[in-house]
């Protein structure tokens, strides 16, 4: 290899080092609330397809994503499960003012992967079974819904002792479908598109609404991919997703 | 305000299941520790391979298989339903069951390498003296081996401490029943209560810093005592 060889090998390397972040310029980094995630990948799949941008998402809880983005997570935009911490991230600072709306309002569904266990609030009356899955209360509005509708009923106190907590809403659902909690307060959105097991929607009455805040975050504030997917989220395309999901609209 | 009964409830729990599983890792480590040193078995080092695969794995992977193992359709569920329960999965039971698997690597290998050491030499002067082979076992094999027994007993309860994506996988978060330390911080960390955060992680670094001048300071005290 001569000098202009190597000259020109190092530029080729520099350049297929450099091209996936030049193009990266159009991809969105997304923190998502597990719950959203089914809705999620196709609101991206069909952005792509109408803007040619890509969306990287990160799933977890909204506490855990929100953690997250207080210490400088490489976030664009957060799409989170309740209103609180967007509104919170635009009071401290770490969300672009002005640029939160509700992109969703989600519902919590008794269920259990056996066809003949959850038939309704009696079900919880009965108390027969042994495990109920929610999620974490302290980080997952889906888990603080739950709590409150347990209440509603009266139940509470009877269930507490039965009561085993996942870190997220995916994982409630994974604890129910292993059958090792009998059954489980999910997202709509997890069983929505899903046949098969015994499933009791709870009436929205019993439980705070539970509105889903997204937010422009402060690192994406001139990031033109980021804002036009906020744009998409609150589109006819998007909204025709989100209700086969299950959510409500937002705003 | 600081909630110490959270903490100590996590503390002491955390405390249990690492005693509880050094002491039944210790008691079904010993004889395949044993085994494995002594066998002329061709498959012998199949079984320490499969002894020593969580060293490699991540939890993610034991902690997906165990959910699956412990649950009703798996014989974690056979085993719940003779007391009664559907699962193990949610139990401190289930827990020693995961720590077990998770920690066996780190009791057995010291076990193993310090039974190697002692060679055929001091057993078969033992069987010259009539001793039997368990008497021999109990009375020349495991006095020669304590510093094995040792870093394997200390390693095996700090790494049953430090444990975290398994339980965290099967364990359901029940306070006193699942929540350990590792998951306590967790929860601390996400629902942004640094402060006793801080007071956790900064006991386990405290811990684990003791713990490995510990073996240190035993391998060293082997190192000098062995001409």
């Amino acid at each position: 290899m001569n000098d202009k060889q190597r000259l020109l090998a190092l530029a080729v390397v520099l350049a297929a080092a450099v091209a996936p972040r030049l193009t990266a310029a159009d991809t969105v980094h997304a923190a998502v609330a597990a719950n959203f995630t089914g809705a999620a990948n196709e609101i991206g799949s069909a952005f792509a397809a109408a803007t040619g941008h890509e969306v990287m998402y990160s799933f977890g809880a909204t506490g855990q994503l929100y953690a997250q983005i207080t210490q400088g997570a490489p976030f664009d935009v957060f799409l989170a499960a309740d209103r609180e911490r967007p509104g919170q991230a635009e009071r401290e600072g770490y969300a672009v003012p002005g640029s939160r709306f509700t992109y969703a309002t989600g519902a919590i569904v008794l269920y259990s992967a056996d066809p003949a266990l959850v038939s309704g609030a009696d079900t919880l009356r009965r108390a027969d079974f042994t495990r109920l899955a929610i999620a974490n209360p302290a980080t997952a509005p889906y888990g603080h819904a739950a709590i409150e509708a347990l209440k509603a009923l009266g139940v509470y106190e009877a269930l507490a002792g039965r009561i085993v907590q996942g870190n997220n809403i995916a994982q409630v659902y994974q604890f129910v479908a292993t059958g090792n909690a009998e059954l489980g307060f999910v997202a709509q959105a997890q069983v929505a598109i899903r046949d098969g097991g015994s499933r009791w929607p709870v009436p929205s009455g019993l439980y705070p609404a539970i509105a889903q805040d997204a937010v422009l975050l402060n690192s994406a504030r001139g990031n033109e991919a980021a804002r036009a997917f906020l744009d998409f989220l609150r589109g006819d395309a998007a909204r025709e997703i989100k209700s086969r999901y299950g959510y409500g609209p937002g705003n | 305000m600081l909630d110490f009964t959270g903490i100590w409830s996590a503390v002491r729990l955390t405390l249990e299941l690492a005693t509880v599983t050094t002491i039944v890792l210790l008691v079904i480590g010993t004889p395949v520790a044993w085994w494995l040193a002594r066998s002329k078995a061709r498959f012998k080092e199949v079984v320490a391979t499969v002894v020593a695969l969580p060293l490699v794995l991540p939890p993610t992977v034991l902690g997906f298989y165990l959910l699956l193992a412990l649950g009703p359709e798996g014989p974690g569920g056979a085993i719940a339903s003779l007391f009664g329960g559907r699962s193990l999965a949610f139990t401190f039971e289930g827990l020693v069951i995961g720590s077990v698997i998770y920690s066996m690597p780190f009791v057995v290998q010291p076990i193993r390498n310090a039974f190697q050491a002692i060679g055929d030499g001091p057993m078969e002067i033992a069987a010259t003296l009539r001793a039997s082979p368990l008497d021999a076992f109990w009375s020349v094999a495991v006095p020669l081996a304590r510093p094995g027994f040792l870093t394997g007993a200390v390693l095996g309860f700090a790494h049953t401490i430090g444990e975290f994506g398994v339980v965290l996988m099967i364990g359901g978060n029940i306070p006193g029943e699942t929540r350990v330390l590792s998951v306590a911080i967790y929860d601390y960390v996400e629902t942004l209560q640094w402060t006793h955060a801080h007071v956790l992680a900064g006991g386990m670094l405290a811990f684990a810093f003791i713990v490995i001048l510990a073996v240190l300071l035993i391998e060293k005290r082997i190192g000098r005592s062995t001409p």
